[in-house]
């Protein structure tokens, strides 16, 4: 094909150096007819029929119908979702809410609220002596919260530009004593039993169509200011060899009982799953079995409580199951529904876990569980996620 | 943007080689670059707050979906080569590239409908394979339209209004997120609506037929394409091969903008959530300098500001380690960054443009991209591994040093091919 016309193939879009479109509509094109035509009018302009004048008058008219009707509609739904969100968040919650000033002194579950109304979002507490029973917010929205008895960690997605994440430690007042910013969306929190040490782990993504892939970051700080690092750079273990691929995401963390340097998180890597055990100290996670996610030590810290794919990778259906750390025996529970949360001992024979409510994705309960195989899951607290006990 | 109108004038004073002919901006030329404005407010729109939607609806399969939008963005890579065969063999670039722009925007459509993993893996291949088609018959359309002269002009035009999308649409989607709390659907609608109007423009104002109408005027009949112009010899002609060579050579040591952020940020230069606006600054800035950039390749020759681009590159890779983090290395690199991409993207496009018979216009175009993507993806991944193993700041040394070897390579390469030239 010869270059020697530059502007093929556009010739029709005017004739004789004018362009057909501005003599057409120009006080309708708006800012369409502010573009620079007439620099652009190809010189061989008048050769083409493709577009006769009357079809490009079609073209425009076409062209300024379909934006018009199309971000018609967009404004349209926006708005309407605009509206439907504030009337959602003034509506009166179905729960019976109260306002909490401190922690409860008596042993209490702290959760994310999800009753949909006043109060969506918040994270709040229920007596454990009366779980349905009232539930007093803490005036603070978490995305994922946990709690200790003088302590909470808050992980929050805030809506600016860019939306930010953040991880805030409140005390026993409900008051802001740390904060800071996370690399990614909330995923799971956990505090150690004695309130010494919190992790996080948040899901990191590309931020762009450029960049694929989304991984975890799971970092353990102490309450004494000490950074424990981010687990990916802990050296992995297997069987005595360290496992260096670079895919490695870490997440999940679960804190033994009396033991200030321990604990137990979930480790993949080329789509394997294992549990691994961690030391602080010595900066390594040590591989203790496989197909095994979101652990959580009992209380007594003789068992592990976790989500058990059903196909043994990624992906797939979670089951809960329970395994005895002494004997090494998996005991898989009465749950049918595909579980993606992590468990959470109410006491040492039953656990507690989110389920989501609907197809939304923003309402959910929590549904407790006897690690008896023969149990079946019963309601524990309605319109609530992220639950954490406190025993005292 | 004020480059348009002032640009047929510098070119008569002070350019007497490209004064033979005028800059002329074909209509079809801003059209496309509309359509693709309007696509990338729908698709950036949309990335900017998938990680967010995706995350909420998979919990922790999230990580899996990760791994399955890996292999897509190869073959969304791979798919380019293919399309521009199709485009090239049907002569229809304009049909390929409606059936691309569709795709996505069926994609869009299905968000609003889609739960569950499978469902929204599906979708985002979609798009992704819609991206893949239609790159290279857009820019085959673009470089038929286009001046042989202000080729390059012509292609930074197109990815300066592309580039306006790409930075519009995040920050779109996050003025919808701050409005409306958990508002995807409205993002949704909003991409969507966006896509319509990309699609409706590139049916409407982008005329067809092109490559059929330029064979019945040329006097030799156009040769029918058969499966042996694709082969290697094919893409030999001319130097082809030689810039090809070249292109995948520099787009191995190009480790994306996310490692670099990730260094400057490692390294205490911003916080984290700053992250996102980033990438739109990165695009503000080779919004800027396409036209320019390009306007400076038609001139100066096409090569010395593609490996130009590469050194704007490397530069970047040195302000990121150099001991001076802090508020400027982010933004020198920023600034870089889209220095690089403005003048390597469009000017690619262009060179290969120059190089390729017009029957295998697309094809060319499209192995150029596949070439520039996949490498770029195997860069990544051994950058991921390098930063393991060797440290951040160690690994980008070595990359910076291989690329500055690369340059040299890639001057040698390029330097025998005289024809490259953009003066007549």
């Amino acid at each position: 094909m010869s270059r020697g016309k530059g502007s093929r193939g556009n010739g029709s879009q005017g004739k004789e150096q004018q362009p057909a479109q501005l003599k057409l509509k120009p006080a309708a094109n708006g800012s369409v007819a502010t573009l620079p035509m007439p620099d652009t009018v190809p010189p061989d302009a008048s050769e083409s029929t493709l577009f006769p004048d009357s079809g490009v008058r079609r073209r425009w008219l076409a062209l300024l119908a379909i934006v018009a009707l199309v971000l018609a509609g967009a404004a349209v739904y926006g708005v309407s979702a605009f509206q439907t969100a504030k009337t959602s968040q003034e509506a009166a919650s179905p729960v019976d809410l109260s306002t909490a000033e401190t922690l409860p002194a008596a042993p209490f579950v702290m959760f994310r609220n999800t009753a949909p109304g006043q109060g969506f979002g918040q994270a709040a507490t229920v007596l454990l002596a009366d779980p349905q029973g009232q539930r007093a917010l803490s005036g603070h929205t978490c995305d994922r919260v946990y709690a200790a008895s003088n302590l909470v960690s808050c992980l929050t997605t805030r809506n600016e530009i860019p939306t930010k994440f953040t991880a805030t430690v409140y005390n026993t007042s409900l008051d802001a004593v740390e904060s800071w910013d996370l690399g990614g969306i909330p995923s799971r929190t956990r505090i150690s039993a004695d309130g010494s040490l919190l992790a996080s782990t948040v899901f990191v993504s590309g931020h762009s169509y450029a960049t694929a892939g989304f991984s975890t970051e799971t970092i353990i700080r102490g309450r004494d200011g000490t950074v424990h690092g981010n687990l990916e750079e802990f050296a992995l273990i297997s069987g005595g060899t360290q496992i260096k691929a670079a895919d490695r995401n870490i997440w999940g963390v679960t804190f033994v009982p009396g033991q200030p340097d321990a604990f137990y998180a979930t480790a993949s890597s080329q789509g394997k799953i294992w549990l691994v055990q961690g030391s602080l100290k010595d900066k390594t996670l040590t591989v203790a079995a496989a197909g095994i996610e979101c652990p959580s030590v009992s209380p007594d810290g003789t068992r592990i409580a976790y989500k058990k794919s059903v196909s043994g990778t990624l992906v797939g259906h979670r089951n809960i199951a329970v395994l005895d750390i002494a004997s090494g025996t998996e005991t898989v529970l009465g749950e049918q529904r595909d579980i993606d949360d992590q468990l959470e001992w109410l006491d040492a024979t039953t656990v507690v876990y989110g389920v989501p409510r609907d197809e939304t994705g923003q309402d959910s309960d929590i549904w407790s569980l006897a690690i008896d195989p023969a149990s079946q899951p019963s309601l524990f607290i309605e319109h609530a996620w992220s639950p954490a006990v406190v025993r005292q | 943007m004020s480059d348009r109108t002032g640009g047929q004038k510098d070119s008569q004073a002070v350019l007497p080689a490209a004064a033979a002919t005028a800059f002329r901006l074909s209509p079809v030329i801003i059209w496309l670059g509309i359509v693709s404005m309007m696509t990338d407010i729908s698709s950036e729109s949309v990335a900017a707050v998938l990680p967010l939607y995706v995350t909420g609806f998979l919990g922790l399969s999230t990580i899996a979906f990760g791994i399955i939008d890996g292999i897509n963005q190869g073959a969304s890579a791979i798919v380019r080569i293919a399309a521009g065969w199709v485009s090239d063999r049907t002569g229809q670039p304009k049909r390929v590239a409606v059936a691309g722009y569709g795709l996505s925007m069926l994609a869009r459509i299905g968000f609003l409908f889609a739960g569950g993993f499978w469902a929204i893996a599906g979708i985002v291949t979609g798009d992704r394979i819609g991206k893949g088609i239609r790159t290279a018959p857009r820019d085959a359309l673009i470089s038929e339209a286009a001046q042989p002269e202000h080729l390059a002009r012509s292609f930074g035009v197109h990815r300066m209004l592309d580039s306006i999308g790409a930075a519009t649409g995040p920050l779109l989607a996050f003025l919808v997120l701050v409005l409306i709390p958990n508002g995807f659907s409205t993002v949704f609608i909003v991409s969507l609506a966006f896509s319509v109007i990309g699609v409706t423009v590139l049916v409407l104002m982008v005329p067809g037929r092109s490559h059929g109408r330029v064979s019945q005027e040329a006097a030799a009949p156009r040769p029918r394409f058969r499966w042996s112009q694709l082969r290697w010899a094919t893409l030999k002609k001319h130097g082809l091969a030689r810039l090809l060579v070249t292109a995948g050579l520099l787009g191995l040591l190009t480790i994306g903008d996310g490692f670099i952020y990730l260094i400057l940020q490692d390294r205490g230069s911003f916080a984290v959530q700053w992250f996102p606006l980033l990438y739109v600054g990165t695009n503000v800035v080779f919004l800027l300098f396409a036209i320019p950039l390009g306007k400076l390749a038609d001139r100066w020759g096409r090569i010395p500001v593609f490996l130009g681009g590469h050194l704007a590159l490397l530069a970047c890779y040195i302000l990121a380690v150099l001991p001076l983090a802090g508020l400027g290395a982010t933004l020198g690199c920023l600034v870089l960054l889209g220095v690089f991409y403005a003048a390597t993207d469009g000017v690619l496009a262009a060179m290969v443009s120059r190089l390729t018979t017009g029957e295998n216009l697309a094809t060319a175009l499209g192995t150029a991209q596949t070439v520039v993507a996949l490498s770029r993806m195997a860069a990544a991944a051994g950058f991921g591994v390098l930063w393991f193993v060797l440290g951040p700041v160690t690994a980008m040394l070595w990359v910076a040093g291989l690329l500055a070897a690369a340059l040299t390579v890639g001057t040698v390469l390029l330097g025998g091919a005289r024809h490259w030239r953009a003066a007549p």
